[in-house]
């Protein structure tokens, strides 16, 4: 029954943008800002992934909420608007992130083959989650480092879908890339930042978080 | 169906997703209770998920909503209301106006008088000649004129410093100049009488 409800409500939602969308284009132009409101955040973060930098990705943001008005006829109903709209935002992230391109270095995670099988280097325990652990500042710190650690490719898909909760269609979608192809990156991003946390979540933040030279197993 | 763990390893996101056949997920499981390390790497991947799928993890820079609905304001256009008309008319009705306006003032400043500098009285009068000032009726007269009645407001000054502070000068003793003046200014009426009715 929840599951029923939670479809109804997710329903109404597209209904709702829906009728918005169709307002917007008939010149009701201010409701644009209701229409954006609850994807704000996801924007930002779909920009954050790619840019790793506040001030780029807040511009890249404004920048992709613009073009999304300004192209709103183009916008059709069979996509949900917030995966168009992230794809926006992704697009914009990756056009400013090729120009910036010349003087950025990929870490080395993003050179490694994607079809390689990934291990874990790590076996620690890490069962319990202590509900107060993300109230500290330094521990959600360590989780933006080690999100910033991985490669790229890797970051954004965990980003879409396990931060931002998109399904793996429409994080193929708005990356543009296939299904197969989010599974495999997210499988790798979810177990190396297993890798690089358990140590510290699981015990103590003692252990070093990065990876030690020459032990990576990919 | 008997899983290595190395398998379980590539499964562990479809496991957590819900993405994997009955069978598959039921020979996972049966990995799992003999397997303390897949059980570690499950768990801490599992735990991976709900941390940064915490909302939390999501932090927007203070202040970021109004800067971008600031600019998604200035990026949209400008919506024309119904009193758009209205402004508009009346804009308009001001403009022409304003022009009216300027037309008059612009023709007082600068369109040609009827009469010359040159016509004007006194103008041909030698301004270093050497005039009676009488204040009382503002006359000035060239010494000895006749017409001088009022001998005890007299006051001796050229004309020119006579026309400058407005004393009119006497049209019996100053005739001959004025009449050259008036001369003068009949040509002047003339010239722009013939400008008028042909600018070209």
């Amino acid at each position: 029954m929840p599951e029923t409800t939670a479809s109804l409500e997710k329903l109404g939602e597209t209904l709702n943008e829906e009728a918005l969308i169709r307002r917007i284009r008939e010149g009701e132009h201010e409701l644009f800002y209701e229409l954006i409101r609850p994807y704000e955040r996801r924007v930002f973060a779909a920009a954050m992934a790619i840019l790793r930098n506040e001030a780029d990705a807040e511009d890249a943001a404004q920048e992709a909420v613009l073009k999304a008005f300004k192209h709103i006829g183009q916008f059709r109903a069979e996509a949900r608007f917030s995966t168009w709209l992230i794809q926006i935002a992704v697009n914009e992230a990756r056009m400013r992130r090729r120009k910036q391109q010349a003087v950025v270095m990929e870490p080395m995670v993003d050179q490694q083959d994607e079809e390689g099988h990934y291990a874990p280097r790590d076996f620690a325990d890490w069962r319990e989650i202590p509900s107060e652990t993300l109230e500290r500042a330094e521990v959600r710190q360590k989780l933006a480092d080690a999100l910033s650690s991985l490669g790229q490719k890797y970051r954004e898909v965990f980003i879409l879908r396990d931060m931002q909760q998109l399904s793996i269609e429409d994080t193929a979608k708005a990356l543009g890339i296939s299904v197969p192809s989010v599974k495999t990156r997210l499988l790798r991003a979810r177990l190396m930042l297993r890798d690089l946390l358990a140590p510290g979540l699981g015990g103590s933040w003692s252990k070093a978080l990065s990876f030690a030279k020459g032990s990576k197993p990919w | 169906m008997v899983m290595q763990c190395a398998e379980v390893w590539r499964e562990v996101s479809n496991f957590l997703d819900g993405e994997l056949d009955p069978g598959m997920r039921a020979a996972m499981e049966d990995h799992l209770r003999g397997c303390k390390h897949c059980t570690a790497v499950l768990d801490g991947a599992r735990n991976v998920i709900e941390l940064y799928g915490d909302e939390r993890m999501l932090e927007v820079p203070l202040g970021f909503s109004q800067r971008l609905h600031r600019r998604l304001e200035e990026g949209m256009p400008r919506r024309r209301g119904k009193t758009f008309g209205w402004m508009l008319a009346l804009g308009f009705a001001a403009l022409m106006l304003l022009s009216f306006e300027v037309g008059n003032s612009s023709q007082l400043t600068t369109a040609p008088g009827l009469r010359s500098d040159m016509a004007r009285s006194g103008m041909h009068i030698p301004l270093d000649l050497v005039v009676v000032a009488v204040s009382d009726g503002k006359v000035f007269h060239v010494s000895g004129c006749r017409f001088i009645h009022d001998k005890d407001k007299l006051q001796t000054m050229t004309a020119g410093e006579a026309l400058r502070e407005g004393y009119a000068p006497c049209v019996r003793c100053l005739k001959k100049y004025l009449s050259e003046s008036q001369i003068a200014g009949q040509k002047e009426s003339q010239t722009a009488q013939l400008e008028q009715e042909d600018p070209e």
